[in-house]
């Protein structure tokens, strides 16, 4: 086990820059998970990590060890790959064995490695079966027990769940966050599904066109995002973003979305954004649960308004709620009691206390 | 309303025109078994007229009777070639020339083809294309130059290789290799990456990947290109004709046609009997491996 850093890493293809001087220090034991949209450089940063492609600039050192030149299989890292990449001519036992065979590890050794890392995954019925006979989610398993017996120094996953549905996926995140309590091998991760990267990290990376945008533990990237994209880009339903102005009126600081919509803000917010503009474009960054019908939420910090919805979404333990806001679309919360109606009013209330504000131009959280 | 109307307008129309999926494919099969038993009569009539002609003797392919029955089946040309030493050389030189063949083909072809296919170098695409346009060089232009080369190579080694079965062995790889690469890196391009790069995380060098995962997985590709090099160096008769003379060293295709032919005696029961014989071992290779060929190795190696 060891930990892994990144210092001013580039990937040039051709021309274009797909990873662009990032640093990144991941510590042992913990569970790191890249995060992003296709194309932001991910699964790039994972390969050169893995050795499976070059670097352009910067180091990549594991252990303490600058690994820019070393051979893929001299890094001692194990790699669980979105399609599985079995061997379709081997047992799972002989997929699991392949890399300690290669090593000419003594065979009691790997029998006994192969036998604890089945266990662990709950595959040990299925060591004879060639992969086709086994489902995907057995398939799965198998390449994280490849993974698993060569006691590396670095788990790398690459998007392992996008194959499987969806019923599984929530299975399988379950058995990767076991497998890790139980062996601790640093682990990195990719995945594009930011809920993947909520459950599962222990420090999730948010990247965007090649480069971090962000690197936090999930429930600070969740409440305190640093960038628009960021915000936009963990939870679900999205963050709302809605074109404001700060204004003070008889005193106090506001925030202005339209003629008939300006509230006051509490008075620590009031403290933070006092020293901002009141000509600075802004946008009003609002997670749909602060935005839910005004009947079960009240206090300070919330502020009511009226609109008509034009969309509800009975979720069963939640209403979704969509209305327009200025030429926006915004989703809230209600209570499905608070008698939320497609094309009816609602009476709403904004949770101002968990509100953010961002820069229109920078994108910026302030 | 208005929609609806429109709707219930169209429906019977539509329904008029529909026809079942079964409908459908009965004509298709149809139509298919139709071409398809045109064909396969087509294409036997030569062999059954081979089959026919040497369960006949002389006298009875020259009598003025009708070809297509046997009056009176004998096996004696089938005793006759498979007794003669001769044959038995031609079958034999013809078995080596082969076997050699596909092997030197195989040792050449896999790795070459693997290169080609994934360890992308400068240059690879390029050389793939020109590995196959060698092949489209027909070998009625070559086999003047390869006879020079010969000479010229004996002229400076010593080494006759011409009027030897083993010239072919030399010879017949210029027409598998280009081939039998070019069906191999479009199955080895077939596999999925990730199996290669799993090997190498695995910790596997090239070779260990070539010879533990590709070969194993590529297999019916390996077959398809092993069949076809057997056949090309087994009915080849352009190169053995140009470069063997003597007796001893010919093989099949030539040693049938300049034994039994002797002049303008043309012994038509023992031709016959010959090319059946010499058809044999493609045909039985044909059948043991065509399962092999059929076979999908690759499922269960990712998703799908």
């Amino acid at each position: 086990m060891a930990d892994v850093e990144l210092r001013k890493v580039v990937k040039m293809y051709d021309n274009v820059e797909a990873v662009r001087e990032i640093d990144l220090a991941i510590a042992d034991h913990e569970f790191v998970v890249l995060v992003g949209p296709s194309g932001c450089g991910k699964s790039t940063t994972l390969r050169m990590i893995a050795g499976l492609e070059d670097i352009t600039g910067g180091e990549i050192s594991i252990d303490g060890d600058v690994v820019n030149d070393v051979p893929p299989k001299d890094r001692d890292i194990a790699m669980v790959f979105q399609n599985y990449a079995l061997y379709p001519h081997m047992t799972v036992a002989e997929n699991m064995s392949f890399g300690l065979r290669l090593k000419r590890f003594p065979k009691a050794e790997i029998k006994e490695r192969v036998d604890e890392a089945a266990r662990i995954l709950d595959i040990a019925d299925l060591l004879e079966r060639k992969p086709k006979a086994l489902s995907g989610g057995q398939r799965q398993r198998v390449a994280m027990g490849r993974a698993i017996v060569r006691h590396p120094k670095v788990f790398l996953f690459d998007e392992p769940l996008s194959n499987l549905d969806a019923k599984l996926r929530v299975q399988m995140r379950i058995e990767i966050k076991k497998v890790h309590q139980k062996v601790r091998t640093t682990t990195v991760y990719v995945t594009h599904d930011q809920v993947e990267a909520m459950t599962l990290a222990d420090k999730v990376v948010v990247m965007n066109k090649g480069k971090i945008e962000q690197v936090g533990s999930p429930n600070d990237l969740y409440h305190k995002p640093a960038t628009k994209f960021v915000a936009g880009f963990i939870g679900s339903p999205a963050m709302n973003f809605i074109p404001c102005q700060l204004e003070e009126t008889a005193g106090k600081l506001h925030v202005r979305i339209s003629d008939k919509l300006t509230f006051p803000l509490p008075p620590e917010r009031a403290a933070r954004y006092k020293s901002i503009s009141r000509d600075d474009k802004l946008l009003l960054g609002l997670r749909p649960e602060h935005i839910t019908d005004a009947r079960s939420n009240s206090g300070p910090g919330f502020e009511s308004f009226e609109e008509r919805l034009d969309v509800t979404e009975p979720m069963g333990m939640e209403t979704l709620i969509y209305f327009p806001i200025e030429g926006a679309q915004i989703c809230g919360r209600a209570n499905p009691s608070a008698g939320a109606q497609d094309g009816a009013p609602l009476k709403m209330a904004v949770d101002l206390n968990n509100m953010h504000l961002l820069n229109a131009a920078s994108g910026v959280v302030i | 309303m208005t929609m609806a109307a429109t709707i219930d307008k169209a429906g019977p129309r539509r329904k008029k025109k529909l026809r079942s999926m079964s409908h459908d494919r009965k004509w298709a099969l149809r139509w298919s078994y139709f071409f398809l038993t045109l064909f396969a009569i087509f294409f036997l009539f030569p062999p059954l007229y081979t089959v026919i002609t040497s369960l006949k003797t002389s006298g009875e392919i020259s009598a003025a009777v009708n070809p297509w029955w046997v009056y009176h089946p004998t096996l004696s040309n089938y005793k006759e070639l498979l007794g003669s030493s001769q044959f038995l050389r031609f079958f034999l030189n013809s078995a080596m020339v082969s076997i050699c063949v596909v092997i030197i083909t195989m040792l050449i072809s896999i790795p070459a083809a693997f290169a080609l296919a994934r360890m992308k170098f400068w240059g690879s695409a390029t050389l793939a294309t020109g590995v196959f346009l060698t092949y489209l060089i027909p070998d009625s232009l070559l086999f003047i130059p390869l006879f020079k080369m010969f000479a010229v190579f004996h002229d400076y080694t010593g080494i006759q290789l011409l009027n030897h079965w083993y010239v072919l062995v030399v010879v017949y790889p210029t027409l598998t290799v280009p081939f039998a690469t070019w069906i191999m890196i479009g199955y080895f391009a077939s596999i999925p990456k990730e199996l290669d790069e799993a090997a190498i995380m695995d910790g596997a060098t090239w070779m260990q990947t070539l010879l533990r995962i590709f070969v194993p997985v590529a297999l019916p590709g390996i077959i398809a290109a092993t069949i076809f090099a057997f056949t090309v160096s087994w009915a080849q008769f352009l190169y053995p004709l140009a470069f063997t003379t003597t007796t001893s060293e010919l093989v099949l295709p030539v040693g049938i046609i300049t034994t039994l032919i002797k002049g303008d005696v043309f012994n038509w029961g023992q031709i016959m009997t010959g090319a059946l014989l010499s058809a044999a071992p493609p045909l039985i290779i044909y059948a043991f491996l065509m399962d092999y060929y059929i076979s999908g190795l690759t499922a269960g190696a990712t998703k799908g």
